[in-house]
């Protein structure tokens, strides 16, 4: 089953080499990563998609809490969350096609933020299945080039992953 | 406020942190640290002859002490031949700080002259690790390290540090910070007490209780604990390869070791039993034989441990308790106290009937070869009998090892000195220079093979720098006797590369080249007598050879694939 984990993680040079360096270390996969400073300086926010069964995934969050590192953590796939992921992707798009992928665009919600004559760039956002149904939506001989983030994702409700 | 230089400043902070000792070999990237050393008489410097054996002194003292070891080694070469004994630390839990000179700041990641990624190289087989940025870092950065390395789940800690960070020109203000906070790094002080009272009541349940214990009982300080606890259950108990000395192995209720090499009846108690005890051990795969769901099959597994991930990682718990184990230990000894159950006197009686069946096996027992020829088992009876149980042993890895382990008694924690998690060959010699060391008055044996022995000898010249009286037992059987073991039972009795008895050299004459004694030991009828003599010249090291049976094999043996019960027992026995 997939996993979303987030992860506090002191910002300091090498922090996240002991996390990815630990995945691979032990044989876990994984299939997103993406990390950033947080408001407060002095912690970065790591988030990560894997996949296992309990006993595994219960040994990820074991293996990662054990690095001095990590902060504090949380499996957000264990409760109600919130998860995005942004895309920007260019599409081959000359004539009447422009104005279907326009239309496929707004369906989507996405925006279409540069263009030439010959290729449209779109941004969009969503959960990681929205956005692998957009690509499939435009047909692989209209991709150009994907750029995705990764995974990013926050409990819903009053619950916070904080210090 | 005192003005030291960062070399000063890291020297002066392993005085503050107590430490006495510490094993190295210099080098460029270090020499503002050696300056510094010389330059003071609070901490002594052990030059070894090669950067693996300083870690594995440290570890020897570390593992005798208690204390974590301290290692100082320069960039590059100096600091990958460490990375050996850092993983060797690391699988055993062992408390170490590791020092390792750096190129200059500004040359880090240009390929300089002995550059070495050595946070990189060290990551996955240290608990944590530092690269000082400045002199001014270093007194928090030793203080975090001690702490992170001793503290919880012990383990290597490694600190890199810079050569401009130890510029004698560069003076900080020193202070070494009394205590650190960590917001990210925190013990648990003491174990759920819910949780512990769940596993008294399931012990006190049980029909055939067996208590199962490992190298966390020694690290965590809680033999008396541990003693106390099964001798007021009358349960029986085995220690794991780490754990031997946790409980005084000559006392009745204890069943010998188990796992690949285990006894008969540890192993066939571990599998028939009802309830499982396991404190600070691992379950591992030397220990639970490779297949887990064949792995005491009718057991409710209760298990005590530091570390939350040891817990249900190849085993599950039925009762986890996380905490320190002289604390969960002593807790579960006063809610038993408390507790107005009792132990099932009838089934514990029986049960103990049936072990003693198992033990009538004498799984052990070795006869005499024919023509004088010494068999292994027998140097170990003879070394267990002359030092009267009491050395301190330090083994390296193999068929010797084994035998050690087998038939040296242990009643005392801290005296087995051995590689079981990685299984390093070469740990033996080194680490007994590091108890030896620790305490100079001791008797520090190092149980060795020819072949372990060739990967560290040349610290014979480290010995001698210090005068250090470490006794050698060498089981020679001109051969990787472990390695032609699994060759005879599963290669056909091909000895693919582990024999040499052409090439092997004279280690009396090797050990007299160093100034040291050699013996030579070669008829079963002069073997007391000869050791007894050689472990009489108390100032000198003895080198021992003792030239062995080449054909013994290491009995009891775990049959692969199978469950705890099935074991080899002899070339011709199998249960």
């Amino acid at each position: 089953m997939r996993h979303i984990i987030s992860v506090l993680l002191e910002n300091e040079p090498g922090a996240l080499s002991r996390v990815v360096g630990l995945f691979s270390q032990r044989n876990y996969n994984i299939d997103s990563l993406t990390v950033a400073p947080t408001e407060d300086q002095s912690l970065s926010r790591l988030t990560v998609t894997t996949s296992g069964d309990g006993a595994r995934i219960e040994q990820i969050t074991k293996h990662l809490n054990k690095l001095v590192d990590v902060v504090k953590l949380v499996d957000l796939t264990e409760g109600a969350h919130i998860e995005r992921e942004l895309m920007l992707i260019k599409a081959k798009a000359s004539g009447a096609q422009r104005a279907e992928i326009a239309r496929t665009v707004d369906i989507f919600r996405g925006q279409i933020v540069d263009l030439t004559a010959t290729v449209l760039t779109i941004q969009i956002t969503g959960a990681g299945d929205k956005l692998d149904a957009f690509i499939a939506a435009l047909g692989e001989s209209v991709v150009l080039e994907v750029a995705r983030t990764g995974v990013s994702g926050i409990a819903r409700g009053d619950k916070t992953l904080a210090l | 406020m005192e003005q030291l230089s960062g070399g000063e400043a890291l020297i002066r902070a392993l005085h503050d942190e107590g430490v006495e000792l510490l094993f190295g070999y210099p080098g460029g990237a270090v020499l503002h640290i050696y300056d510094a050393l010389f330059q003071q008489d609070k901490v002594e410097h052990i030059l070894v002859r090669h950067e693996q054996a300083a870690t594995h002194a440290a570890d020897g003292y570390a593992r005798a002490t208690g204390k974590p070891g301290v290692v100082l080694v320069t960039s590059g070469p100096g600091a990958t031949n460490a990375i050996t004994g850092i993983a060797t630390a690391y699988m055993d839990s062992i408390p170490m700080v590791v020092i390792s000179g750096q190129v200059e700041s500004r040359m880090i990641g240009s390929d300089a002259f002995q550059e070495t990624d050595m946070v990189g190289v060290s990551r996955p087989i240290v608990k944590h690790s530092f690269m000082v940025q400045s002199a001014a870092d270093i007194p928090a950065v030793v203080k975090k390290a001690f702490h992170i390395a001793s503290t919880g789940r012990p383990g290597p800690v490694v600190i890199d540090v810079p050569k401009d960070a130890t510029d004698p020109k560069l003076k900080i203000d020193y202070e070494y910070p009394q205590d650190i906070k960590l917001r990210s790094y925190q013990v648990p002080s003491k174990g759920h007490s819910g949780q512990i009272k769940k596993a008294v009541e399931v012990l006190l349940g049980a029909k055939r209780p067996m208590i199962y214990t490992g190298g966390g009982v020694i690290q965590g300080e809680g033999c008396e604990e541990l003693t106390q606890l099964t001798r007021t259950l009358g349960y029986p108990i085995t220690n794991t390869l780490m754990g031997l000395g946790a409980y005084p192995s000559t006392d009745k209720q204890f069943l010998g070791m188990l796992g690949m090499h285990g006894t008969y009846e540890a192993n066939m108690a571990m599998h028939h039993c009802d309830v499982l005890l396991a404190v600070g051990a691992r379950f591992d795969d030397r220990v639970t034989n490779s297949d887990t769901s064949q792995f005491c099959p009718d057991a409710t597994i209760l298990h005590v441990d530091i570390d939350p991930a040891a817990i249900s990682k190849t085993v599950t718990a039925d009762v986890p308790i996380v905490g320190p184990v002289q604390s969960v230990l002593r807790e579960m000894l006063d809610q038993l106290d408390k507790s107005d159950q009792s132990v099932d006197d009838q089934a514990l009686n029986a049960w103990w009937k049936q072990i003693d069946q198992w033990r009538e096996k004498k799984c052990l027992a070795v006869a005499p070869a024919e023509g004088g020829i010494i068999k292994p088992q027998q140097a170990i009876q003879a070394l267990y009998e002359l030092t009267e149980g009491d050395a301190f042993i330090s083994s390296d890895v193999g068929q010797h090892q084994m035998f050690a382990a087998q038939h040296y008694g242990f009643d005392k924690p801290r005296r087995w000195i051995n590689s079981g998690g990685l299984g390093t060959m070469g740990f033996g010699f080194p680490a007994a220079m590091g108890v030896q060391l620790a305490f100079p008055d001791a008797l520090s044996v190092c149980v060795t093979g020819e072949g372990s022995f060739m990967m560290n000898q040349q610290e014979f010249a480290t010995c001698m720098q210090y005068g250090l009286p470490i006794k050698i037992v060498c089981l020679n059987n001109e051969a990787l006797g472990m390695v032609k073991q699994w060759q005879d039972m599963q290669y056909g009795g091909r000895h693919s590369h582990s024999t040499y008895s052409e090439s092997l050299p004279d280690f009396i004459k090797l050990a007299e080249a160093y100034g040291h004694v050699g013996v030579r030991i070669e008829r079963a009828d002069e073997l007391h007598s000869k050791m007894k003599e050689a472990l009489a010249m108390k100032d000198k090291l003895v080198f021992i050879d003792v030239l062995v049976d080449p054909t013994e094999h290491v009995y009891p043996m775990a049959i692969k694939g199978g469950a705890m019960k099935d074991m080899v027992l002899s070339k011709t026995e199998r249960t």
